[in-house]
């Protein structure tokens, strides 16, 4: 017994007196630097959100006071909160429409063989490529020469030409991972192309056509550069942002991008929330 | 369709005329002509990349033929869509919609038919697989014999006339699989439809099927009841893809009004002529390993016995029922011989020097020569294909 309880304890000697070491070393090191980029990342989101309640006069840079007015009045800024409607229907609109011609792009480029389809494919990787200044002017230039008059529509139709190439890549791969058969087994069920469609694909693409939608929605939403090329008159909540910076950003916008930050985390713990309750619901009918 | 609205009465003729299926680079089936009687258990049998799935792909309307016609229950349906024909297809990968219940799964064809009481048929349907208890069940919580017999319910749920199963036990162990077979068989007696089955497997294609076609690079090599083919194998190929098969060549030396002689390695080997399909010339004639007696002593000749040997016994394998033997006969190589264990044990052991003997009315006479190389030429399969343009590039880049 005794030899063999020593023979048993001399190997994992060895890793045990030369692990405590490293792991105090990683045991301080990480968390420090975890907490330092955290707070590098969070500095600026917490002084908007702060910032939203100071009771400032005309610039918002120095700490007057606390108040809920500016939560309370936020479109009493001129300007502001019709700014930020045009870039809510921006961004709707050409969530939308990049949404349902990505979704198509993205199902014909995996589903289907045709002429000029591999450059098509590449072609798509363009607009993501691009500096957004290029692109702007570009389109900008486009606009000038066809005599189109700058405002929401252009607008609207540049943000859709740049979304549907993340939508497409995004679908993309949501498609190649669908099973072909589930469409065959689909029209093999007496269902036509259209109920297929309805009842199989899009219900099963729908994660990923909802998650490309999402990044459209944020793309538009806080584009600037290609919007400021081809808005003409028209302001969007980013364009406002920009030209209020030169005199000093309003409370009013602190409020409406504190909002908006709130709203997205929101979103994404609910999203969140409602999955674990569903994936729960499934380990229990198991 | 006035025909779609309503379940099929009874299952339906299948037949294709002149069916040719041309890919890119490749042909899958070439001037395929066959007929599959109402009511019947047939089943297509091959290697992978015979144009099997193709020829189940185009019955579906999954594929265009590139020629000719399909007809069901005597209607040209060439031209129709997959969702206007009166076919449901149980798929190798299942296909169920993970995002429906299992009721829905099965109850998804009644609903697009708009036939009355859809949740009740497809209950119905679920209980004749044994699975209502679990309906409202999602298809990911199921274990693969279930999902199988789910998408077997599915399909049979809409009475199509024609059922058609592509590899559907491929994914299933051994036991499972036999259980399915026996249920599947059951239940195509029972609801009298017609089923055609793609398989590779060929005991599967014998136990369930009441005909078997084996099919070969596009064609179909034999049709007919199994113990027909296994018994009277026509061609090299059926010979050794149903079962095992001794196969000689040699020169017919004699031939008499019941029966040739051909000459293997020095004896005259007896064949009777209607079970031979060549009667001149050199032809390749066979016997079955299980047919074969083994031998530790010369037999007397007789007439309706052949006789080789003596050789030697080079391989034992013990299977539990039977033992396989592999005896080395000089000037004519290896012959296998299945003995059943009639005894503890093998008869004889490795390097005994043994002959072997069968009765002449068990041999047969094919109508080719078995091909050098693969016993399984699947040329037309996409992975040959690649496989032949690698080796080629490879050429290519060595040779400049």
């Amino acid at each position: 017994m005794t030899a063999l309880r020593s023979d048993r304890k001399r190997p994992p000697a060895k890793p045990e007196t030369a692990r405590p070491s490293r792991r105090r070393l990683t045991g301080l090191g990480l968390p420090i630097y975890v907490a330092l980029a955290l707070v590098f990342l969070l500095i600026p989101i917490a002084y908007t959100f702060v910032f939203s309640f100071n009771d400032s006069v005309k610039s918002n840079i120095a700490w007057r006071g606390f108040t809920f007015e500016k939560w309370l009045t936020v479109c009493n800024e001129p300007g502001l909160c019709e700014a930020f409607g045009n870039s809510i229907l921006v961004g709707v609109v050409a969530t939308v429409l990049a949404t349902a011609l990505g979704t198509a792009i993205a199902i014909a480029l995996v589903r289907y063989r045709f002429r000029f389809r591999s450059s098509i494919s590449l072609l798509l990787f363009l607009p993501m490529a691009t500096p957004e200044v290029v692109l702007g002017a570009g389109l900008a230039a486009q606009f000038l020469a066809l005599g189109t008059q700058k405002g929401i529509v252009t607008v609207i139709l540049a943000h859709t030409m740049f979304c549907i190439s993340f939508v497409v890549v995004t679908v993309k791969a949501r498609v190649a991972s669908l099973d072909p058969a589930l469409e065959e087994a689909g029209r093999d069920l007496y269902g036509s192309a259209a109920q297929v469609f309805w009842r199989i694909t899009f219900p099963l693409l729908l994660p990923g056509i909802l998650a490309a939608a999402l990044l459209s929605f944020a793309l538009s939403f806080d584009d600037f550069i290609i919007t400021n090329f081809n808005s003409g008159a028209v302001d969007t909540f980013p364009k406002f942002i920009y030209i209020a910076a030169a005199r000093g950003i309003p409370a009013e916008a602190n409020v409406i991008a504190s909002a908006v930050f709130i709203l997205a985390i929101l979103i994404v713990v609910v999203a969140q929330v409602s999955r674990s309750a569903r994936q729960k619901k499934l380990a229990k009918l198991n | 369709m006035k025909t779609m609205s309503t379940f099929a009465e009874a299952g339906a003729d299948l037949e294709f005329v002149d069916i040719s299926k041309r890919f890119p680079g490749f042909t899958a089936i070439e001037n395929l002509n066959l007929t599959i009687p109402a009511g019947s258990f047939f089943a297509l049998l091959g290697p992978s990349g015979c144009g099997k799935t193709t020829t189940l792909r185009l019955v579906a309307g999954l594929e265009e033929p590139s020629a000719g016609r399909i007809l069901i229950g005597g209607n040209d349906v060439t031209n129709t869509k997959s969702f206007q024909r009166p076919v449901n297809t149980v798929f190798q990968s299942y296909a169920l919609f993970p995002h429906m219940t299992i009721l829905e799964n099965v109850a998804f064809g009644l609903r697009r038919r708009k036939i009355d009481d859809p949740l009740g048929k497809a209950h119905e349907a679920l209980r004749l697989v044994e699975l209502d208890h679990l309906a409202a069940r999602r298809p990911a919580q199921l274990s693969g014999g279930q999902q199988q017999r789910v998408a077997l319910a599915r399909a049979i749920v809409n009475r199509p006339a024609l059922l058609l199963l592509d590899e559907p036990l491929g994914a299933l162990d051994l036991k499972l699989r036999r259980q399915m077979q026996l249920e599947l068989k059951s239940i195509q007696t029972e609801i009298g439809l017609t089923f055609l089955h793609v398989t590779h497997d060929q005991e599967e294609a014998m136990t369930m099927a009441d005909i078997v076609a084996v099919m070969n690079k596009g064609e179909i090599e034999q049709m007919g009841a199994p113990e027909q083919l296994y018994e009277l194998p026509r061609t090299a190929f059926v010979a050794n893809f149903l079962g095992q098969s001794n196969l000689f060549t040699g020169q017919v030396t004699d031939s008499g009004a019941d029966s040739i002689t051909v000459d293997v390695a020095g004896r005259g080997i007896v064949v009777p002529r209607t079970r031979a399909q060549r009667h001149a010339g050199e032809v390749t004639i066979g016997v079955r390993p299980e047919k074969l007696l083994l031998h530790t002593e010369a037999p007397t000749t007789g007439a309706g016995i052949n006789i080789l040997g003596p050789g030697r016994v080079t391989d034992v394998s013990f299977s539990g029922v039977s033992t396989s033997y592999i005896v080395q006969i000089p000037g004519l190589g290896a012959v296998t011989v299945f003995a059943q264990n009639m005894v503890f044990g093998p008869v004889v052991n490795e390097g005994a020097e043994v002959w072997v003997s069968w009765t002449v009315d068990h041999g047969f006479g094919l109508e080719d020569e078995p091909t050098t190389g693969s016993r399984f030429p699947a040329d037309a399969s996409t992975s040959a294909i690649a496989i032949q343009r690698r080796a080629a590039l490879e050429t290519e880049l060595e040779g400049a």
